[in-house]
């Protein structure tokens, strides 16, 4: 029995022909705010509905606070907060109503769980009778939150809770879920968006139904598996698309104002690959480009895992 | 446990009374099809239209017709002396009947011969058609029997109906039977549907299934706010059925409430296997309409007699539950009689509440493999 609050070994879940998990393997520890970054049909919606005991594994193993997902279902309900991707709440009832019955279900009521929904739902409160289909995104999600954590969970899984959320609210949410891991509660989350990832303490990349690395987010770009040289010059753009079709690209990203040059060759030095590609610009006619071996940061590992966009320039 | 299944069902009320537009519509529908149908489904006939046609009038003739004039119910609009023109007057759509004597009427009645007497009825209301014919023959039986008793003999007339089709006589009272079968069809099996796989598509079933709530708590909670709307349409249908047509109400209420019951859990179990079988609202809907309102309709003997159908037909009428419920509901409402003629009926009903029941909560899996 593993004192992790999730313990994930070896987890595969097919659809058909698609496997959409894949030897799945991860331990999110006690008070730990685990990121699953990775973009749309990676499979993280699925391994959450594994995690909540809605899908049945087809290989492997999982607990969730030391229960096991396929055994022990009724135990880890009572005591899980799931906010599903969707905006899951009833749009017919109020604000109160959606709250209530939520913590009905969880045989629990709203005075119970009151303290600590407070700082998320005292800014909705106001707004108590309204209908949960007359609100805002942002204040749809609060909701939901609210709804999620109404029976005092001691884990809570939250599948890309800042999907169609603006800006502002989303970072708001982003500060609330630290709160709330201030006050001991572990937190999986799963989100397409980089930025918030880097607030995660440790994140799992998943592509294709795969975890490919688990680290802190300031880590993860130490295993990138290709030479990385960081690019500056005048026009930017021409000198993308020229990168681009460099004899050994990989993949070229624009990053602030420099552009990330990815060499295809594994195991290069990168000062090699540098030095090389200066060559080729100036022969391009860059004549001020400056090229630096650059260590792969997690922007970097994120767009490696993007689907590659179409960029034959004809 | 039971106060999540109470807060499940408060809840699955407010989503009932907070769409009014629909809530409306359920409730005002009893009385709105007791109405239409009572009336459109008429078949007995108030104002017969009649053409007399007498081609040698003579005292026989005139005291029959003058029978007709007196009947409340026949409005004598013509007397032609043949017969041709009275098929203009029923293609314009100015007569119902015709009633034509043969030349002679008086003196072949005199001689104890048959006088034949030709009723030529606008069948392209076949329902209405054969009520017509009815009462035309009445008449004429009531003059014959009058004239036999005058004379201390038997007098025969003879009359000679000309008609497309002969059907089964229906009238109201045999339809609001099964028009609380279609409502209740409707209200039980239909909404569930919807409601339920709404849930399913909004995403809410999927927190509602991760929830500790148990599968059975689920349906219960969603089943039974509309048993009450159900109870309440029964009622509605009637006492609209009662007020506006004096139908009859021989039996037990109880009883028929019971039965009533009875039937909204085997349709209320169909909405739920259809909302678990189907993927969207609309899909849910189409499939329950298919399933459980088109057979209640069409194959339970409401609008057209089982015995008239195809053997194969009748062989699957007997898996609609509407059918027994309609022999249920008949069997107390017009014939008065109670559970010891309708047990065997009960029994069907009851097991397949049971069959289908457990088939509902079994296809309502706590989770997905």
């Amino acid at each position: 029995m593993s004192n992790a609050a999730v313990a994930v070994r070896g987890v595969g879940k097919r659809f058909g022909e698609t496997e959409a998990l894949t030897d799945v393997s991860f331990e999110a520890r006690h008070g730990e705010l685990f990121g699953l970054v990775g973009p749309d049909g990676a499979g993280k919606t699925t391994l959450f509905r594994v995690l909540t005991t809605f899908l049945l594994p087809d290989a492997g193993s999982a607990t969730v606070l030391g229960l096991d997902v396929v055994r022990d279902l009724w135990a880890i309900r009572a005591r899980v907060g799931y906010m599903p991707g969707r905006f899951s709440l009833y749009g017919d009832l109020t604000v109160a109503e959606n709250l209530s019955f939520f913590a009905s279900v969880f045989g629990t009521t709203i005075e119970e769980g009151y303290d600590l929904i407070a700082p998320i739902y005292r800014q909705i409160e106001s707004f108590s009778g309204r209908r949960a289909d007359a609100l805002s995104g942002g204040m749809k999600q609060k909701l939901a939150l609210s709804c999620a954590l109404v029976h005092r969970p001691d884990i809570l899984f939250l599948d890309e809770p800042t999907t169609g959320v603006d800006a502002v609210s989303r970072s708001e949410f982003w500060d609330q879920l630290h709160t709330l891991r201030e006050s001991g509660l572990t937190i999986v989350v799963s989100t397409p968006y980089m930025d918030e990832a880097m607030r995660c303490d440790r994140v799992a990349l998943m592509q294709g139904g795969r975890i490919l690395e688990i680290d802190p987010p300031g880590e993860i770009g130490s295993r990138y598996p290709l030479p990385l040289v960081a690019v500056t010059g005048a026009d930017r753009y021409r000198l993308l698309l020229s990168l681009r079709k460099a004899p050994h690209a990989h993949a070229v990203y624009p990053f602030g104002s420099e552009l990330h040059y990815t060499d295809n060759r594994a195991g290069l030095d990168p000062g090699e690959v540098a030095s090389e590609l200066r060559d080729y610009a100036r022969g391009q006619g860059f004549g001020d480009v400056e090229i630096t071996a650059i260590a792969a940061g997690i922007e970097d590992s994120f767009m490696e895992l993007m689907p590659a966009p179409v960029q034959r320039a004809s | 446990m039971t106060a999540a299944l109470r807060a499940f069902m408060i809840k699955e009320l407010r989503h009932i009374l907070r769409d009014r537009q629909t809530l409306t519509i359920l409730l005002l529908m009893p009385l709105v099809q007791v109405v239409l149908f009572g009336f459109a489904l008429r078949s007995d006939v108030r104002d017969v239209r009649l053409v007399v046609v007498d081609s040698s009038p003579d005292y026989a003739t005139y005291a029959l017709r003058a029978r007709f004039a007196a009947a409340s119910r026949f409005r004598v609009v013509a007397v032609e002396p043949s017969m041709r023109a009275v098929e203009p007057l029923f293609r314009q759509g100015k007569a119902d009947v015709a009633i034509a004597f043969e030349p002679d009427f008086a003196a072949r009645l005199q001689s104890y011969g048959p006088a034949r007497v030709l009723l030529a009825v606008d069948a392209s209301d076949p329902n209405t058609a054969t009520t017509m014919q009815a009462y035309a023959r009445a008449v004429i039986t009531a003059y014959e029997a009058e004239l036999a008793a005058q004379r201390g003999q038997p007098l025969r007339i003879a009359p000679e109906t000309r008609m497309r089709f002969n059907p089964t006589l229906e009238s109201v009272n045999l339809f609001v039977p099964g028009l609380i079968a279609l409502v209740l069809t409707l209200v039980s099996a239909l909404m569930t549907a919807i409601s339920l796989s709404r849930e399913k598509e909004r995403g809410t079933l999927e927190i509602l299934l991760v929830s500790p709530l148990r599968p059975w708590q689920i349906i219960v909670g969603k089943v039974l706010p509309y048993l009450g709307l159900a109870f309440a349409n029964v009622l509605t249908a009637l006492l609209a059925a009662w007020l506006i047509f004096s139908v009859p109400f021989r039996g037990s209420l109880s009883l028929l409430l019971a039965e009533s019951l009875l039937y909204s859990m085997v349709s209320l179990a169909l909405g739920v296997l259809v909302a678990s079988l189907t993927t969207s609202q609309r899909l849910a809907m189409l499939v329950a309409l298919l399933v459980t309102m088109l057979p209640s309709a069409l194959l339970s003997g409401m609008i057209f007699p089982l015995a008239s159908m195809p053997a194969f037909l009748q062989w699957v009428s007997n898996i609609v539950p509407a059918r027994w419920y309609l022999i249920i509901a008949r069997g107390i409402m017009l014939k008065g009689v109670g559970l010891e003629y309708l047990w065997k009926e009960t029994l069907v009903l009851g097991a397949m509440t049971l069959v289908l029941m457990t088939a509902a909560v079994r296809s309502f899996k706590p989770r997905v493999a």
